[in-house]
């Protein structure tokens, strides 16, 4: 598939970033060289394959539910006094 | 004595800790150094004042049981440091000064060493070259003209031109390995889980990892041991028993396995890359380890799914650069809309919106599962073959890169072929295994070619062990003429 600029622009809207107008010619074709590459994947058949979502063997460990915000309330708000 | 600032940090240890040295006399030759190389535009903060204060309190009461006494350090401004500036490169953090330290750096302080500046890198360690910086290109000491890698640029320069005596990177594709290996140095990007990401400003967070740079395998035992442990403000650190890196480094390899994986010979590779690639396999063949050809089938694609995941992990992280809380804010905007908008568009730099903008489209309604979901199963696929191999292997010997240093400029109009310097390293990031880039030899122009030891899970002492071993054997240190001061 190809991005097309008006795509390209309803993402930038998503991702709450302002485009130029003179930048998303260039953007556009940046984007679908990056795309092609990634396509790549699509030789790939993955029907049986389970998604990896985290490398790591342990699930995330629990802690109490207590405040634990580092104790620096006055120092975050001395930089704004 | 002579020129303290060119020894390995082992050595400088020893002479603090033998009082050839002084915390202060080190400080100020590394200050000298310093301020003779602003060429190489790899700092971006120093803090001078501070670390000679550090230096004169630890000169009045040194503690030479220390892993580090007294050693000036300087480290990527990916690090949170506290009442110092941390830009991570770009401009929507020019101003930002931390009120906290990462845990990575409060490791390396508590083990007897303070800060001695934070060095350039690519904007939000996203590049291979140092190119993407707000705060300009680095140089590569070996060579005027020279991209020093990325996105740990900035830490490869001062490291190879004698700036600091180590220092820390991060590698979230090869940030760590790829610049080593164009600078001469060694570098390792550690398990994913063995050194904290707590404080350091995250890209994308399955991926990054902090890791030691340093000039020697004993070096790098010596500040991986300092700097990695369990925390518990991470919640994907490893909790596990601290291991003594350098204590325990041997050098006797005989009987290991090698793996030699056949995908990672790739078309147009220089044939330096491929004769260093012989020579590595022969030296370690010669001190007893056994090479054993492996496969490692999806490679190829390795790169691909990663810039699927690690812009969809940044464009979810860097979504708190708002202009409001902290950092850069816009001027114009004629309301918030508009004011956020301005913010992201003037404070992040091109690579970065680009890969924003890849990360919210992979993520977005409609597209998620025939990009995001498909890249996290090929993400499986090249875990598993990590995981067959390693069931008959103890390590895997490959290149780090697929060419030594290139040009500033040369790369930057076609981001694929950028992309394409991490060939070798991404699909180590992808697994979450330890690997190390060591210097190895030189190209056809003199410029420096490392080769990458990939381990299993937490074996970092394993690979630290083989490259002590080639290192002791390989005879090449990396030879640097001081061109610019």
């Amino acid at each position: 598939m190809s991005l097309d600029k008006e795509k390209i622009k309803h993402v930038a809207k998503l991702a709450r970033i302002s485009v130029d107008e003179a930048k998303v010619e260039s953007l556009t074709k940046d984007l679908n060289s990056i795309f092609k590459f990634i396509e790549q994947l699509n030789e790939l058949n993955t029907d049986k394959v389970e998604p990896l979502t985290s490398i790591l063997n342990q699930s995330l460990r629990s802690r109490k539910d207590e405040i634990s915000d580092g104790k620096i309330r006055e120092k975050i708000l001395k930089k704004f006094s | 004595m002579a020129d303290i600032t060119n020894q390995s940090l082992n050595e400088i240890i020893e002479n603090v800790k033998t009082k050839k040295v002084s915390s202060t006399e080190l400080t100020k030759a590394y200050v000298k150094n310093i301020e003779s190389a602003k060429k190489l535009n790899a700092f971006v903060t120093t803090t001078f004042d501070q670390a000679l204060d550090k230096a004169k309190q630890f000169d009045n009461k040194p503690n030479f049981d220390q892993l580090l006494p007294g050693i000036p350090l300087a480290v990527k401004d990916l690090f949170c440091t506290e009442n110092t500036k941390t830009t991570a490169g770009s401009n929507i953090l020019n101003n930002f000064i931390p009120s906290y330290e990462s845990t990575v750096t409060k490791n390396l302080w508590d083990h007897g060493s303070f800060l001695l500046g934070k060095l350039n890198c690519d904007e939000f360690a996203m590049g291979s070259s140092n190119e993407t910086s707000h705060y300009g290109n680095v140089i590569n000491p070996v060579g005027d003209q020279l991209v020093p890698g990325g996105s740990s640029g900035g830490s490869s320069s001062a490291l190879a031109a004698d700036l600091t005596p180590a220092t820390i990177g991060t590698d979230t594709g090869g940030s760590i390995r790829q610049p080593a290996s164009f600078t001469g140095t060694v570098g390792l990007k550690p398990t994913y889980g063995l050194c904290s990401r707590w404080g350091i400003v995250a890209f994308a967070s399955s991926l990054d990892q902090a890791g030691p740079m340093t000039k020697t395998i004993q070096d790098c035992a010596i500040m991986l041991e300092a700097m990695s442990g369990f925390d518990k403000k991470d919640s994907t650190s490893i909790n596990k028993k601290e291991e003594q890196y350098s204590k325990n480094l041997k050098d006797n390899i005989k009987g290991l396995k090698i793996g030699i994986p056949k995908e990672y010979r790739v078309d147009n590779m220089p044939k330096e890359v491929d004769e260093l690639w012989e020579k590595g396999k022969k030296i370690l063949k010669d001190l007893g380890a056994q090479l054993i050809d492996i496969s490692l089938p999806h490679t190829k694609y390795a790169l691909p799914t990663y810039y699927i995941v690690a812009p969809a992990e940044a464009s979810s992280n860097l979504a708190r650069y708002d202009g409001v809380r902290y950092g850069y804010r816009s001027k114009q905007g004629k309301d918030l809309i508009e004011m956020y908008e301005k913010t992201r568009s003037e404070g992040f730099g091109d690579e970065v919106k680009r890969r924003i903008l890849i990360g919210t489209y992979v993520l977005s309604s409609g597209y998620y599962d025939a990009y995001y979901l498909k890249a996290q199963k090929v993400r499986q696929l090249i875990k598993k073959d990590f995981d067959d191999s390693f069931k008959k292997i103890d390590a895997i010997l490959t290149p780090s890169t697929p060419s030594s240093a290139f040009k500033i400029g040369e790369k930057t109009n076609d981001p694929v072929s950028m992309y394409l310097n991490d060939i070798f390293t991404v699909p180590v990031n992808l697994a979450g295994l330890p690997a190390l880039s060591m210097p190895a030899g030189v190209d056809n122009k003199g410029h420096p070619l490392g080769l990458q030891l990939i381990g299993k899970a937490l074996d970092e002492q394993k690979i630290l062990n083989i490259g002590y071993a080639f290192e002791k054997n390989c005879c090449f240190r990396n030879k640097i003429k001081k061109w610019w001061s």
